[in-house]
């Protein structure tokens, strides 16, 4: 069976002053029916790039979508007209912000942001589309939804409004959500309680779902498959076991080494990822990470390595040296 | 909210009182002598018995403190005293101009409203194309063409085409025909330069909704609605535009208020007696009790005004409502 989301090759450009910004630069990953994954990447790996590209979000000018394609239930939704997409839009396919406080429009109820989306959707009528908001926002775990409904976003709290975001997007019963860094604006006590939330309603619904972060910590716990991302596409995949226990690309090794873990002593230092994200106008046909690899050699610069898998099954890199790095990692360990 | 909009009306007094102290007392600053203007009219010499008895009459002889008192006492009753001028009640004078101002700024502040939000906010959905320079061009004419020179324009223009179309020559009347009793003849008068003023003033609201909306467009409440799949009109009327309107409304509510006293220049030009008319003829005057009173008028709408506007920008936006 096809898989429910297929992003193949997408391309999305920004022109800017500075010249033309490759933030998304062939980015491929799948998603299953009802499966859980995760996007992981620092600040301008292009993650919520890629993720608004699938919705055609792309703000246009200065964006631009320049190729690739996004199959999603066996249609490409970089071909659809307008009006169709705006049915997937919130339809099949629901988004959870990061920021609740400003993603939730100041002036309107917080009933009202949600009966549109059925209204829209479903043709309901507006008796119809509030006796799903109060039962959407039981199913979010909102104590009073009747009165909530009358509320307005401010007199919420952040977790609360993450609550009704998701709600949001769970309103017209979809098949996939996209969740952009969804925790990211929250304390961490309610970051475990909304991200909890979500996988089980999403599994309880049989939703698939996509979070997008760059939490490691939550993609561990919460999905099934990690993407990892670097300078606009996808640098190593693989199931969260095999790149926790197994990273097979220097970029993901760096990355773990920077994250503090309570399991290792505390007087060992942590370890940035050394130097700077590069310069996305200035990308060349070699490998975006070689500058700031410890492991590269001269054909990293001739050429960007593909996405080619392992020895172990469903773990894929975009590493020429992944083999030897899976030894050295071993010996390390 | 209730009792918001009770503390703002309790601040009218003290608002009003000041008001009234700084204009009794600027007014008597200037100077010159009412009676010096009404005996030497005719630039007769003036016997210092004569002034005398004009000062008496005039209550003018009183100590400065005394006549303010009185002043003020005046106001607790709604009596605003003789013009000195005229010799007729200072609350006539001004009734018999009031109607007309009203009616202009009335009309120029619905016509630009019309015109201007939503020529605005297409211009910002539209950001850059013909559609946006069109409308831009045209708001930034209507700042640039001072107001007299646009209603001369305008009074050529309906002369010469009317002229043209009917072979004669039409002119709205001089006269002010109360709305509800000839509305016909009324509009005619109001018509043109009710024109020429909301021009300007939809150019000013023009700007604003065009620059609101472009910075509410970009909030990520904005891709929120897109994200939801909500139809563009929807995006725009139920999400942007409310949002957007908070500064309009300022803009347009000043803009009102500075009708009412300012409009000399346009009444001067359509030969309209109007109040911004009777302020300048009072001041020149050294007509001391109308200038006071035109000027406690044109405070109070000012006053009121704002009120409005703080009632609107609760209904627009919870935030304020529920602080």
């Amino acid at each position: 069976m096809a898989p429910l989301l297929e992003v193949r090759n997408l391309r999305t450009d920004f022109r800017t002053g500075a010249g033309v910004v490759r933030a998304v630069d062939g980015l491929s990953y799948t998603v299953e029916r009802g499966e859980t994954i995760a996007i992981v990447g620092e600040s301008g790996s292009g993650k919520s790039v890629g993720a608004l590209s699938v919705m055609r979000l792309i703000p246009n000018p200065p964006g631009r979508i320049t190729g690739g394609e996004v199959l999603f239930a066996g249609r490409d939704l970089m071909k659809l007209p307008e009006e169709a997409m705006r049915e997937v839009r919130g339809g099949d396919i629901g988004m959870v912000f990061q920021e609740p406080m400003t993603s939730l429009n100041p002036v309107l109820t917080i009933g009202r942001q949600i009966t549109e989306t059925i209204e829209q959707h479903r043709g309901a009528d507006r008796v119809a589309a509030d006796r799903r908001a109060v039962e959407l926002l039981r199913l979010v775990g909102m104590a009073d939804p009747a009165r909530r409904l009358k509320q307005y976003p401010h007199q919420l709290s952040g977790g609360m409004r993450q609550r009704v975001m998701i709600a949001i997007a769970l309103a017209c019963e979809p098949k996939l959500i996209i969740a952009d860094e969804p925790t990211t604006a929250l304390d961490v006590t309610i970051q475990a309680q909304i991200l909890a939330l979500m996988q089980n309603l999403t599994r309880r619904l049989d939703v698939a779902l996509i979070i997008i972060t760059h939490n490691l910590g939550v993609v561990a716990r919460y999905a099934q498959r990690v993407n990892v991302m670097y300078a606009g596409r996808i640098v190593e995949s693989g199931t969260a076991e095999q790149i926790y226990h197994n990273p097979r690309h220097p970029y993901t090794v760096a990355l773990l080494r920077s994250v503090p873990r309570l399991d290792r002593p505390r007087q060992a230092r942590l370890d940035p990822v050394e130097g700077q994200p590069p310069d996305l106008t200035r990308l060349d046909e070699g490998c975006a990470f070689r500058s700031r690899c410890r492991f590269a050699v001269a054909s990293c610069a001739r050429s960007a390595p593909p996405l080619d898998p392992t020895e172990e099954k469903g773990h894929l890199s975009a590493c020429f040296r992944n083999h030897e790095l899976g030894v050295a990692m071993a010996s390390v360990a | 909210m209730y009792r918001y909009l009770v503390k703002r009306l309790l601040l009218v007094i003290p608002t009003l009182f000041g008001a009234a102290a700084l204009v009794f007392f600027l007014m008597r600053l200037i100077p010159g002598d009412v009676c010096l203007v009404r005996l030497g009219a005719g630039g007769a010499t003036v016997t210092a018995q004569a002034l005398h008895t004009c000062h008496v009459k005039l209550g003018l002889d009183k100590p400065l403190w005394l006549q303010f008192v009185l002043f003020i006492w005046g106001l607790f009753h709604f009596n605003l005293g003789i013009s000195l001028w005229s010799g007729y009640p200072v609350s006539y004078e001004i009734a018999t101009r009031f109607p007309i101002t009203l009616e202009i700024a009335i009309f120029a502040t619905v016509l630009s409203i019309m015109i201007a939000v939503p020529a605005g906010t297409i211009s910002a959905i539209k950001q850059n194309s013909w559609t946006d320079f069109f409308v831009r061009t045209f708001a930034i004419s209507g700042i640039a063409m001072p107001s007299f020179w646009l209603g001369i324009m305008t009074l050529i223009g309906v002369l010469n085409l009317s002229q043209y179309l009917t072979g004669r020559e039409w002119m709205p009347p001089i006269s002010y025909i109360p709305l509800l009793q000839h509305p016909l003849e009324n509009l005619s008068a109001v018509f043109l330069p009710a024109i020429t003023v909301g021009y300007q003033f939809s150019a000013v609201v023009m700007r604003m909704t065009r620059s609101a909306m472009l910075e509410v467009l970009r909030e990520d409440y904005i891709r929120t609605a897109r994200a939801k799949g909500l139809i563009e009109r929807i995006i725009i009327n139920r999400h942007a535009l409310k949002n957007s309107m908070l500064p309009v409304v300022t803009v347009i509510g000043i803009q009102f208020a500075f009708l009412i006293g300012g409009l000399v220049v346009t009444e001067q030009v359509f030969n309209i007696n109007g109040l911004g008319r009777l302020l300048v003829e009072a001041v020149q005057n050294e007509d001391y009790t109308l200038t006071q009173g035109i000027v406690l008028l044109v405070v109070t709408v000012f006053i009121l005004t704002n009120l409005i506007i703080d009632i609107v920008y609760a209904w627009l936006d919870p935030r304020i409502r529920y602080a």
